[in-house]
């Protein structure tokens, strides 16, 4: 019974990354087609939030509370990172 | 019954999640794709850390979780807010099926106010595309 359980929760793990991975490649050709650089910044916060999401999965599949850590800066980091990114397109612009 | 929960929740935000990605991918205009990646992926982390909180089922850990979707659920309106802000105060084209531009239309009736023309109809479906989406 408790194998079995194991067995289910190490399938959803895998599924889960593998659906947040693909959401990752579905981002990433965003980051790169553009078409404006406001595009790339959303993009880049997405995948933040995507990765935090990876790294939720990870700490369930490995059996590491420690590794909500390093999720937890990794979203101060990201919010930073909007907020600064932002504020530059508030004074350049949308070209490249 | 805690391992289903928990497996359950993992498949579910990471369904939302890759519902942001493709949002980011396929829509049509800046501000839309900014709204899915913003909604869809706050569920979605929210739910996967939920279900890291119901598998280790202990104090730290739920307290950990709670304090990252209570920051996402801060942060992600605020961070989608001042891109579009910025977007928008950059000339970033909207969609050509957009059918109401309130700042817009603020900002025009602002710059010249006009007391003569009041008649004047609203035209902000002629910016221009983005490249190469064609509406459904």
């Amino acid at each position: 019974m408790s194998q079995s359980l194991v067995a289910m929760t190490e399938t959803a793990v895998r599924l889960a990354l593998g659906m947040v991975g693909l959401a990752l490649f579905l981002t990433f050709i965003r980051l790169v087609r553009g078409p404006t650089l406001p595009d790339r910044v959303v993009a880049l916060d997405l995948m933040g939030v995507l990765a935090v999401g990876m790294i939720a999965a990870y700490a369930v599949a490995t059996n590491q509370p420690v590794l909500l850590d390093p999720a937890t800066v990794l979203a101060l980091v990201g919010f930073l990172g909007t907020v600064a990114f932002a504020g530059f397109l508030e004074r350049r612009g949308r070209d490249e | 019954m805690s391992e289903q929960i928990s497996a359950a929740l993992l498949l579910i935000g990471a369904f939302f999640m890759l519902l942001a990605g493709l949002g980011v991918l396929r829509l049509p205009d800046l501000f839309m794709r900014l709204q899915a990646a913003t909604k869809a992926s706050t569920l979605g982390v929210g739910c996967m850390l939920l279900a890291v909180a119901v598998h280790f089922q202990d104090l730290a850990v739920t307290t950990r979780t709670t304090l990252v979707i209570a920051f996402f659920c801060v942060t992600a309106p605020v961070g989608a807010h001042m891109i579009a802000r910025a977007a928008y105060a950059a000339g970033v084209p909207l969609w050509e099926g957009t059918i109401a531009d309130e700042l817009g239309e603020r900002r025009r009736a602002a710059r010249d106010p006009a007391p003569g023309r009041t008649a004047e109809p609203p035209a902000p479906a002629s910016a221009p595309t983005v490249e190469g989406h064609q509406p459904p």
